[in-house]
C-alpha cells in the first residue's frame, strides 16, 4: 500500500533525468580540407530515467560509449540528437547562457581524482568556486559553506588552504565530491568515480557516496565497467553495448536472471570470493567491434553465442519481457 | 642492539625544518646552488642598476682628456675609454640601460604574446589558423634581424629599442602558451569548470593560463637574458640606446676594432658583463622552473 503511494506521488513530479533517444555521433575529418568521413557511433538512441533518490547503473565495456553518455547529459558534449529532460523541462537546445541555471542541478564526479582538480588552485578554492560562479556566496560566508562541505566528505577543515598534490588519491575524489555537492543539486554523474582508487579506498568512497545520497536525496548515474560496485550502489541497472542499451531492469533482476546474452557474459566474468564455487564462465570471443561500423542488425551478433539468421539483419529493439524487465535481444 | 637512526639529517635535506622566510631561503640555496647563484649576480645587477646614482665613481658621461685611456688602476678601477670616460662607472650607467630593456622588453613581450597565445590555443579554430600563419611569419626571421628591422625604422631611442625587441619575443611566447593551453583545456578539470557553469573566458584566464606559468618563468629569465643581448646587439650596430647614455653593446662597438688590442679592458670589462648578466639570468631561470612547480614544492 505504502510502496503504491509512493509510486503515486513519483509520478505526478517530473523525474530527476529523462533522455530519450539520445545520440552522440563524433564526425571523422580526414584530409586537408577537414571533409567529414563518416561517423563514429558512439552514443547511438539512449533512453532511460532517473526518478528522485535513485540510482542507475550504467555498466559496459570500455568504449562502449558510457561516459560519453553522461557527457552529453552535462552538455560538456554537444549531443547530436535526442531529448535531454531535468526536471522535466529539455535542455538540449538551451544556449550557454540559459544552461547556467541546470548547471545547478546536475554535477559530475570525475574518474581520475589527479587531473580532475586544478593543481594551482587551493582545495577550499576548488570547491568553493561554483559557489562564487552562482553568486550563491563569496567571502567569509563562502568559507563557512566549504568548511561544511569539508565536514560533509570526512575532509578536515584544516586542509582548505592545501594544493591537491597535499592530498593522497581518496582525499583528492572527496574533494571533487565536495566540488559537485556545492550547488546543491539533484543529480550526480558518477563518471567511474572509484575505478582509479585502491581497492581500500573503492569501499569509503562508495560508502561516502550512499551516505549522501540517503542524507540529501540524490540521484545518481553511476557509470562504471565493475559491476561488483555498481551492484553495491544502484537500484536499478543499464547494460550498454556499442552505443545501445542491451538491457535495463532492476539491479535484482539482472543479477540472478539477465536477460541478454551480453548481461550473461558480462555477470560471468565478475569474481567470486569463494574458490570452491565452480560456475561455467562465457567468454566472449574476439574484440568489441568498431563503432565507426557497427555490425548490421543486433550490435552484439558477432560475438553472440546463440545468435541467429535474424540477428544479423534485424535490430532488436527494447522490450519488456518481465515486469520492469527491459531486454533487446529477438530471442527473448 | 638499538641503534638510534640520526633522521635529523635526513629531515634538513627534504626541508622539513624550514619555518622562517630566512630558512626557506637558505634551504632553498642548498637545493639549488646554481639558481641561488644565478640570482645572487640578478640581484647585484638590480641593485647596481638602482643605486647607480650612488656607487659610481664618476659621471659615466663626464669626458677627461688626460684619462684618455687610462690603464686599470686605483683612479680607474676597470680604466677608462679614449675620452677618458671612467669604465666601471659607464658599466655601472650601462646596467640601467639594460635593465630598462631587460624587463621592458620581456613585458611587453609577455603582455602581448599571452593573450595571443591564449586565445589562439583554447578557442581554435580559424582564428588559431590565422594567428599561427602569422606567427610562422614572425618566427622565419631571426629574432635580431627582427630588431634590427623594427628598430631602423622605429629610430634609436630607449622606448623604440624596447619595443623593437619585444616584438620579435611574441611569437615564441605565443607558442609556448598556446602549446600549453592545447594539454590544459582537454583537462578534467577544465571539463568540471564548465560543468560548474563557469564562463569560457574565465575558464582560460583562471584554469588554464596558471598552469602555463611555469614555463613561461622559464621562458621570461631566459628572454630577459636574450634582451639585453640583443639589445647589446642592437647598440652595436649603432641602432640601439643613442649617445650620451651609456650601453654595454655600444661600449664594445666603440673599442672593439680600434683598441681590443691597444687597450683590451675596453672591450674585456662590459662583455663580462653582459655574459655575466645573461648567465645569471638564465640559471636563475632554470631554478625557478623547478621551484614554481605546485607539484615538486615539499
Amino acid at each position: 500500500m505504502a510502496e503504491a503511494g509512493q509510486a503515486a506521488v513519483r509520478a505526478t513530479r517530473p523525474p530527476v533525468l529523462e533522455i530519450e533517444g539520445l545520440k552522440k555521433h563524433f564526425p571523422i575529418k580526414k584530409g586537408f580540407l577537414r571533409r567529414t568521413h563518416g561517423h563514429v557511433l558512439a552514443v547511438d538512441g539512449v533512453s532511460f530515467t532517473i526518478g528522485e533518490g535513485e540510482a542507475l547503473g550504467l555498466v559496459g565495456e570500455s568504449g562502449c560509449g558510457k561516459s560519453t553518455v553522461g557527457r552529453a547529459i552535462l552538455r560538456l558534449i554537444e549531443p547530436t540528437d535526442g531529448v535531454i529532460r531535468i526536471g522535466g523541462e529539455d535542455i538540449r537546445e538551451l544556449s550557454k547562457r540559459e544552461l547556467k541555471p541546470f548547471r545547478r542541478q546536475m554535477q559530475i564526479i570525475f574518474q581520475d581524482p589527479y587531473s580532475s582538480l586544478n593543481p594551482r588552485m587551493s582545495a577550499g578554492d576548488i570547491v568553493g568556486e561554483p559557489l562564487s560562479t552562482h553568486g550563491i556566496a563569496s567571502g567569509r560566508k563562502r568559507e563557512e559553506i566549504v568548511a561544511k562541505l569539508f565536514d560533509r566528505v570526512g575532509l578536515s577543515r584544516a586542509q582548505m588552504a592545501n594544493f591537491p598534490h597535499q592530498f593522497s588519491g581518496g582525499q583528492r575524489q572527496r574533494i571533487g565530491i565536495a566540488r559537485a555537492l556545492a550547488l546543491n543539486p539533484k543529480l550526480i554523474i558518477c563518471d567511474e568515480p572509484v575505478s582509479a582508487l585502491d581497492v581500500s579506498i573503492q569501499a569509503q568512497v562508495i560508502n561516502l557516496l550512499m551516505d549522501l545520497q540517503r542524507d540529501l536525496g540524490l540521484s545518481y548515474l553511476f557509470i562504471s565497467h565493475n559491476l561488483s560496485v555498481v551492484e553495491h550502489i544502484s537500484q536499478r541497472i543499464a547494460v550498454m553495448y556499442l552505443g545501445r542499451i542491451v538491457e535495463y531492469a532492476d539491479k535484482t533482476t539482472i543479477f540472478t536472471n539477465p536477460g541478454h546474452p551480453y548481461t550473461e557474459a558480462l555477470l560471468s566474468a565478475v569474481p567470486v570470493p569463494d574458490p570452491k564455487i565452480k560456475r561455467s564462465k562465457i567468454v566472449l570471443q574476439g574484440d568489441v567491434p568498431s563503432p565507426v561500423k557497427p555490425p548490421s542488425g543486433c550490435h552484439f551478433h558477432t560475438r553472440c553465442p546463440y545468435a541467429v539468421d535474424r540477428c544479423r539483419s534485424e535490430t532488436p529493439l527494447l522490450r519488456e519481457i518481465a515486469p520492469r524487465q527491459f531486454v533487446a535481444c529477438h530471442l527473448r | 642492539m638499538t641503534t638510534t637512526l640520526d633522521h635529523s639529517a635526513e629531515l634538513a635535506r627534504a626541508g622539513a625544518n624550514v619555518s622562517t622566510r630566512w630558512q626557506a631561503i637558505r634551504f632553498l640555496a642548498r637545493r639549488y646552488p646554481l639558481g641561488a647563484f644565478g640570482a645572487f649576480i640578478i640581484l647585484i645587477f638590480i641593485l647596481t642598476a638602482l643605486l647607480a646614482h650612488w656607487i659610481s665613481p664618476y659621471d659615466p658621461t663626464l669626458t677627461n682628456a688626460r684619462a684618455s685611456l687610462a690603464v686599470p688602476g686605483a683612479a680607474h678601477w676597470l680604466g677608462a675609454d679614449f675620452m677618458g670616460r671612467d669604465i666601471l662607472s659607464r658599466i655601472i650607467g650601462g646596467a640601467q640601460i639594460s635593465l630598462a630593456v631587460g624587463i621592458g622588453a620581456t613585458v611587453l613581450g609577455l603582455s602581448v604574446g599571452i593573450p595571443i597565445g591564449l586565445a589562439s590555443g583554447y578557442f581554435g579554430g580559424w582564428l588559431d589558423l590565422i594567428i599561427q600563419r602569422f606567427i610562422d611569419i614572425m618566427q622565419s626571421l631571426p629574432l635580431l634581424v627582427m630588431a634590427l628591422v623594427m628598430a631602423a625604422s622605429l629610430g634609436p631611442s630607449l622606448r623604440n629599442t624596447i619595443i623593437a625587441i619585444a616584438i620579435p619575443l611574441v611569437p615564441s611566447i605565443a607558442r609556448i602558451v598556446r602549446s600549453n593551453t592545447l594539454a590544459l583545456k582537454e583537462m578534467p578539470f577544465v571539463e568540471a569548470a564548465r560543468a560548474i557553469g563557469i564562463g569560457e573566458t574565465w575558464i582560460a584566464a583562471r584554469h588554464v593560463l596558471p598552469n602555463t606559468l611555469a614555463p613561461l618563468i622559464v621562458l621570461a629569465t631566459a628572454q630577459f637574458g636574450s634582451a639585453i643581448l640583443v639589445e647589446a646587439s642592437l647598440s652595436f650596430l649603432g641602432l640601439g640606446v643613442p649617445e650620451p647614455y651609456p650601453s654595454w653593446g655600444r661600449m664594445l662597438s666603440e673599442s672593439a676594432a680600434e683598441y681590443m688590442r691597444t687597450a683590451p679592458w675596453l672591450v674585456i670589462f662590459p662583455g663580462v658583463a653582459i655574459s655575466l648578466v645573461v648567465f645569471g639570468a638564465n640559471l636563475l631561470g632554470d631554478a625557478l622552473r623547478d621551484l614554481l612547480d605546485p607539484r615538486l614544492r615539499t
